[in-house]
């Protein structure tokens, strides 16, 4: 087999646009026939969406695609089915769970969301205590627990879930991963409102839900496995993207400076060039990192790069709330509402310095972070844990 | 937006890295480098004859017809990378950097250029510009040397790196930028609080020099040699950062306290993951800068700023750090910490501070003050 190359992609890409002509194509079908001429992520194996290229070359499918006015699969909308659960599935699925899910995935007629904490096992998260028996006969699993902060549940057709399978192992052994059917029996959904006033986030309650074993997503007991490779796939994602000079949360405070002279204050001023500084070096870091995966050389500047952009989130929108003076005293609305999307940059000043609070928590925090930083790149030791050996049912809780 | 910067290093750049490295570790070790500073005279004549001459360091900026390597700013930036992380006390940033800018930026028809560059090139002769360390990329030029009839040159310039070293320094006086043999000067060496790159007061009370340049010509040149020198000064801050870390994290890991190494007590490994992510963010800044200036792209300026205003911090604290978390072996003078603290400390004034650097962001970003 030859390497496919930028201009097989090229000639392909003019193919499906002859035959789907975007103008006249409807969305979904479209974004159907895109993936299965392979243009859907072109690094994934052929009739799953790809063609087996190398990764860098989804650049030039998504230009070429973008330039032809061409619909495209609204990621943010769908983002932890395409970061976490795709390439788990991928991963570790069977070729039936392949054909079943990606697709549906990929076009976004199914959203996911990631059934993993829980309000007992959030920065600890193989202490998780959701259960999950197998039925004798049938085989099926019956799940039990509660789930937290889950984006995305109140819209979410599937869920990638991990549950305690054997409480008389240690804590990581015990664990196996499934694909969960939101719509089954026992899934109740209840919004958790939060700091901003809206409810992005939910509490899942599963009770008495059945889950059958062809679900299962790799063998019993290996979920912790399973789930490091979609932690390891969240952390990555943001190397994909470029990000143009004074883009993210420093844009509406330049602007802002720049427009209304009478906010300027010199303390503020030096201030804000020490972020305006720290965000391009970020940008250029998280360029360079880019740089290094489409070469094949992938740095571990991906475990860093949240971490920084937390930090300067944080800041940032501090300040901008500082520099509104009178009208940093006000905020939009409290009103509760259920966003379909996560927005980090929307709404007002407010908005943003409430919600920037959740980046050095969510997505693992930042403390866990800098330990992941400490020991898996600098080589550090890590901190005694008395833990690692007993079984789950007999660890203090 | 535009084509982004080649943040990477090539192959090429990776050899050239390889080279000098080999020869640093072995003729430029720390105990190396102190046991020169105590004598006063901390350059090496031999070790810059091998960098310069052998390995070819010294003309990676200067085109091939002009006897140069033809390489650019990015080769000289690894260069630097790895003069930083030896804190050598070579006159690379002085001589293989700024005066040969200041040539380059004159235009190299007049023979005497040419001709001075090609020594300086082939590691034949060292040069200083005598100007301030200090002096910063779009800071007013000093004005203090005058020609007081028939190109004989007087004034003073004080803080000048490298002039102990120099066979010729480059004046800039009233009536133009002049070559001056530095035998014609009188040098009064510095205390500095770097030992490993030395300072003087030049003085000229009649000195004699070539005529290289009218005065315009010669300060378009100077400022475009400040801003290369300043963008590359940024590598070297990024090698020295990089040594002072991996010393930190080799230390913390073998040291033990309390019954354990303390590097896997979690205060100590929180600090060293940001001072990780702060070398690593500082990388991608001296790349940025490096390709911007050997491109010729439209935001160099800009992007030697950002690399200027971002890069002297990380260098200054990852000494910082790697002082305290040796404990008192971090302050004594036979452990070389200090000598990269204080490499780390005197290159944040070198060719602005942090704060001229983020002035200099406010004008090209369009960030007025108040």
């Amino acid at each position: 087999m030859t390497a496919i190359t930028a201009d097989h992609l090229v000639t392909r890409i003019r193919d499906l646009l002859a035959a789907h002509p975007p103008a006249d194509t409807d969305r979904t079908d479209f974004l159907r026939a895109r993936f299965d001429a392979g243009l859907a992520w072109v690094h994934y194996p052929e009739g799953l969406g790809g063609l087996g290229a190398p990764r860098s070359l989804q650049a030039v499918v998504d230009a070429e695609l973008e330039a032809a006015g061409a619909p495209d699969n609204d990621p943010r909308r769908i983002g932890i089915g395409l970061g976490m659960a795709a390439p788990t599935i991928l991963a570790y699925g069977t070729d039936e769970q392949k054909q079943r899910f990606l697709r549906p995935l990929w076009v976004g007629e199914e959203v996911w969301c990631q059934l993993f904490s829980e309000p007992g096992a959030g920065s600890d998260l193989a202490a998780l205590g959701t259960r999950a028996v197998r039925e004798s006969g049938s085989g099926d699993w019956i799940v039990d627990g509660q789930k937290v902060w889950t984006s995305s549940a109140h819209t979410a057709r599937w869920a990638i879930l991990i549950a305690r399978t054997d409480p008389a192992l240690p804590k990581h052994q015990g664990i196996t991963y499934f694909l969960c059917d939101m719509h089954a029996p026992g899934v109740e959904v209840r919004p958790l409102r939060q700091i901003t006033g809206e409810a992005e986030f939910n509490e899942v309650f599963l009770t008495g839900v059945r889950i059958p074993d062809s679900h299962r997503l790799g063998a019993v007991g290996q979920g912790w496995a399973v789930a490091r490779t979609t932690l390891m796939n969240e952390r990555v994602s943001i190397g994909g993207m470029r990000i143009p000079r004074e883009g993210g949360m420093i844009a509406p405070v330049a602007a802002a400076w720049r427009e209304r002279p009478a906010l300027r204050t010199h303390a503020l001023h030096q201030r804000l060039l020490q972020l305006w500084v720290q965000a391009e070096v970020a940008r250029l870091t998280a360029e360079r990192l880019r740089q290094q995966l489409a070469a094949g050389q992938p740095g571990p500047e991906g475990s860093g790069m949240k971490l920084t952009f937390a930090r300067l989130n944080q800041e940032i929108s501090g300040l901008e709330v500082e520099l509104l003076g009178e009208e940093g005293l006000l905020y939009e609305d409290w009103t509760m509402r259920r966003p379909e999307l996560v927005d980090f940059t929307g709404r007002d000043a407010g908005y943003r310095y409430l919600r920037a609070k959740g980046n050095s928590i969510e997505g693992g925090t930042s403390e866990i972070l800098l330990n992941i930083v400490a020991e898996r790149v600098l080589g550090l030791p890590p901190e005694p844990r008395d833990d690692k050996d007993l079984a789950w049912k007999d660890l203090a809780r | 937006m535009s084509d982004a910067f080649d943040l990477l290093y090539s192959e090429t750049e990776e050899e050239l890295r390889s080279a000098v490295r080999a020869l640093l570790a072995d003729r430029c070790t720390p105990a190396q480098v102190l046991a020169r500073a105590e004598t006063g005279r901390p350059h090496d004549p031999e070790l810059w004859h091998t960098l310069a001459a052998e390995i070819g360091t010294a003309g990676l900026l200067v085109p091939e017809k002009l006897g140069g390597q033809g390489a650019g700013h990015r080769e000289a930036a690894v260069v630097l990378e790895e003069l930083g992380r030896a804190v050598a006390p070579v006159p690379y940033l002085t001589s293989a950097v700024l005066a040969t800018e200041i040539l380059l930026g004159l235009g190299c028809e007049a023979p005497e250029v040419a001709l001075l560059l090609a020594e300086l090139a082939a590691g034949r002769q060292v040069c200083a510009p005598a100007l301030p360390l200090t002096q910063a990329p779009g800071a007013p030029l000093p004005g203090a040397v005058r020609d007081t009839g028939g190109g004989a040159l007087t004034g003073t310039v004080g803080s000048v790196a490298d002039a102990v070293a120099a066979d010729v320094l480059l004046v800039l006086a009233d009536t133009g930028l002049y070559a001056v043999p530095a035998a014609e000067a009188a040098l009064s060496p510095l205390v500095p609080l770097d030992l490993t790159r030395p300072l003087a007061t030049v003085t000229l009370e009649g000195a004699a020099g070539t005529r290289l340049a009218d005065p315009a010509t010669a300060r378009a040149a100077i400022a475009g040699a400040l801003l290369s020198g300043a963008g590359l000064l940024a590598s070297e801050q990024v090698g020295l950062a990089e040594w002072c870390l991996t010393e930190t994290v080799r230390h913390v890991r073998g040291r033990h306290q309390f019954n354990r190494p303390v590097g896997s007590f979690q205060a100590l490994k929180h600090r060293l993951a940001q001072l990780w992510l702060d070398v690593a963010s500082a990388r991608a800044a001296a790349r940025a800068a490096a390709d911007a200036l050997a491109t010729g792209a439209p935001d160099a300026p800009l992007t030697v700023a950002v690399a200027q205003a971002y890069c002297s911090g990380v260098a200054v604290r990852a000494a910082e750090e790697c002082v305290q978390l040796h404990g008192g072996i971090g302050m004594t003078w036979e452990h070389p910490a200090h000598l990269y603290l204080k490499r780390a400390k005197a290159g944040s004034l070198a060719l602005g501070t942090p704060g001229h650097h983020h002035a200099l962001v406010a004008d090209f970003a369009e960030l007025p003050s108040p």
